[in-house]
């Protein structure tokens, strides 16, 4: 930059020193850094804010209790605190989400990268991925409003859904990660080489064959982290569950049709009421949460150990 | 397995290349398990290959050379449609497999690669089991067979594999080195029972000692199989095979160039007394 002058040799050697400092390389490294420090110091954050509740809540509360009571009654005169309740509507809810978004959305993604020319999909792909931008409250109220009065219409026996449930919540939840499971699965099948197809291909496979048994398999690793990565954003969802899947969880409820409150769901809820900071209710937030923080946690690490695997399969 | 009646006689056929070489085809030449008559091969509106026409024999090895890029691979995709997967891939002309036209409507593609296998430049093993790859072909094909596991033996054996995996079937094909990729994926084409397996310069990833062995096996191989082989590598047709068809790219008054078969004939023939001036050229290492 300073090097235009054309002087002599010595001017010209004397730009090459480092005379003025230039800051702006540095500084871009500092801000950088500290864009990266600031979503780990918030992960630590999260950890830490968790933690001193939550062990106030294990000292009035034994872990076993907590962790083997089928009861989950804070808000109540008669209160009880174990957890099981939340975790099994959470388990059910997700269970449905999957049964609807593993086939849609593996079978998206099959269409996408085996059958669809590429103009279909170079349509189809963003389409399916602006779906996953669709904000959750919608999916709660357009499932709450619209899909569940005409499952209650259609249902064939008398006993049908309840107003709010948690089949029609899973029903809307598995809609919400079609994109997700879709996209990275069609990501992973893409990746396969050229060269795989075309040895089944000389095999006398037919297209159904090269998709399901070439592409998929090798495609496994990205497929199972993308319904890893589905699933932590079933666990972790709440607008849906918390508008269309219910509040009960004094006991474990196994049936879908009825109401139950998820993990994120009861948060949810005695968050937007009025606790006493330090109460027991309080603090049973925080364990709750910990829990969850726990579960989506291992589900992450899963899904990126995953993800790391796919990539070295044809290196 | 003779072919029915067919119209075009081996001898009519070449008769663009090989009639003029002074010698005609030599009188135990056999009715073609193939052939090619006036295949022109189209990418688009790009004819890469243009009008070939070349018997394929049974139980010989037929070897294609010619610089790169003269449509070697073309053609040999033609042979078992492999072309059809290329999008605005076309042929014209007739290639016939026991007299039967391959690209008539009714023609199964599927069916004519159970008959006519291929193995590619680059080895491909699937990322499954040794055992799994060579039980594929039989699986998705539904062959009856009574034991797989003999089968797969059987396959590994054939394809001069065997004593060095039999402790380890089970391990991934991507595990063995590259010489050993390559006989894996001869074995899982054999594993179909094709009558024909075509071969993309299946050594050219390869290094001597790999090559030779593969080299070995293809001779081995010719007493049950039709092998048509590509090679950029004359010596290796030289040395294996029985036929030879030189192909080279000529530029036509569109400044295009179109891959054209020069001469066919026996091998040792078209290594010693070349018919046409370009194909002794090349053989000789004059190019051009
Ligand atoms: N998939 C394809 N699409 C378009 N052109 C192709 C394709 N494959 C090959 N070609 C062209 O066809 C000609 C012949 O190619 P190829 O058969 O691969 O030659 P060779 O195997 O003799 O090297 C080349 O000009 C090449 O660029
Ligand atoms: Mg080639």
């Amino acid at each position: 930059m300073s090097t235009s002058t054309s002087n002599a040799g010595s001017a010209a050697g004397s730009a090459l020193r480092r005379g003025r400092r230039r800051p702006v390389d540095s500084t871009v490294k500092v801000l950088l850094v500290a864009a990266a420090l600031v979503s780990v110091a918030t992960t630590i954050g999260i950890v830490i804010a968790l933690v001193q509740p939550t062990i106030g809540f294990f000292q009035q509360v034994s872990v076993v209790e907590f962790i083997t009571g089928t009861s989950w009654t804070p808000t109540f005169a008669q209160k009880a605190y174990g957890v099981l309740p939340l975790v099994a509507a959470t388990l059910t809810v997700t269970g449905v989400a999957l049964t609807i978004a593993v086939p849609l959305g593996l079978g998206s993604a099959i269409y996408l990268s085996e059958y669809a020319n590429p103009r279909t999909r170079k349509v189809l792909k963003p389409i399916i991925e602006l779906l996953a931008g669709v904000p959750t409250v919608v999916y709660g109220f357009v499932a709450l409003f619209a899909l569940n009065p005409l499952l209650q219409k259609w249902w064939p026996t008398d006993n049908g859904p309840a107003f709010q449930n948690l089949l029609i919540a899973g029903i809307a939840m598995g809609i919400m990660i079609v994109p997700t499971i879709a996209s990275i699965s069609e990501d992973s099948m893409a990746a396969v080489p050229r060269s795989l197809r075309e040895g089944a291909y000389a095999l006398a496979s037919t297209k159904m064959q090269v998709s399901t048994r070439v592409v998929v398999p090798a495609a496994m690793s990205g497929i199972v982290a993308a319904v890893v990565l589905g699933i932590s954003r079933a666990v972790g969802e709440t607008m849906i569950v918390t508008i269309a899947g219910g509040l009960t969880s004094d006991r474990i409820v196994l049936n879908p049709l009825e109401g139950a409150a998820t993990m994120t769901a009861f948060i949810a809820n005695i968050s937007s009421g009025d606790i006493p900071v330090g109460s027991l209710d309080y603090d049973s937030v925080f364990a709750v949460g910990a829990l969850l923080f726990l579960i989506t946690f291992a589900l992450n690490a899963v899904s990126i150990r995953m993800v790391r695997r796919f990539r070295e399969v044809y290196e | 397995m003779n072919p029915t009646d067919t119209t075009n006689r081996p001898g009519v056929s070449i008769a663009g290349v090989g009639a003029q070489s002074t010698g005609a085809p030599t009188p135990d030449v056999a009715d073609p398990v193939m052939e090619l008559s006036g295949v022109s091969v189209y990418y688009g509106a790009y004819e890469a290959v243009r009008d070939t026409s070349m018997p394929i024999q049974e139980k010989q090895i037929t070897a294609m050379i010619g610089p790169s890029g003269c449509g070697k691979s073309t053609i040999l995709r033609s042979l078992n449609r492999m072309n059809d997967l290329i999008p605005g891939a076309r042929v014209s002309g007739s290639v016939t497999y026991h007299g039967q036209d391959l690209y008539t409507k009714d023609v199964d593609p599927i069916e004519v690669r159970r008959r006519i296998g291929m193995v590619f430049q680059k080895p491909n093993p699937f990322p499954k089991s040794i055992y799994d790859n060579v039980a594929y072909g039989p699986r998705v094909t539904g062959m009856k067979v009574a034991s797989m596991d003999d089968l797969v033996e059987k396959a590994l054996r054939d394809a001069a594999l065997w004593d060095e995996v039999k402790d380890k079937l089970k391990t991934s094909g991507l595990a063995l080195s590259g010489g050993q990729q390559q006989r894996l994926c001869i074995a899982r084409t054999i594993a179909v029972r094709p009558e024909i397996i075509l071969m993309d310069e299946p050594c050219s990833a390869l290094d001597p000692i790999a090559t030779a062995k593969i080299e070995d096996l293809m001779s081995e191989l010719s007493n049950d199989y039709t092998i048509v082989i590509v090679t950029h590598n004359m010596q290796q047709a030289a040395r294996v095979s029985h036929y030879t068809a030189f192909f080279t790219a000529e530029v036509d008054e569109r400044q295009e160039r179109h891959g054209r078969l020069v001469e066919f004939s026996q091998t040792g023939k078209l290594f010693t007394n070349p018919a046409d001036k370009r194909t002794e050229d090349y053989i000789t290492g004059r190019f051009g």
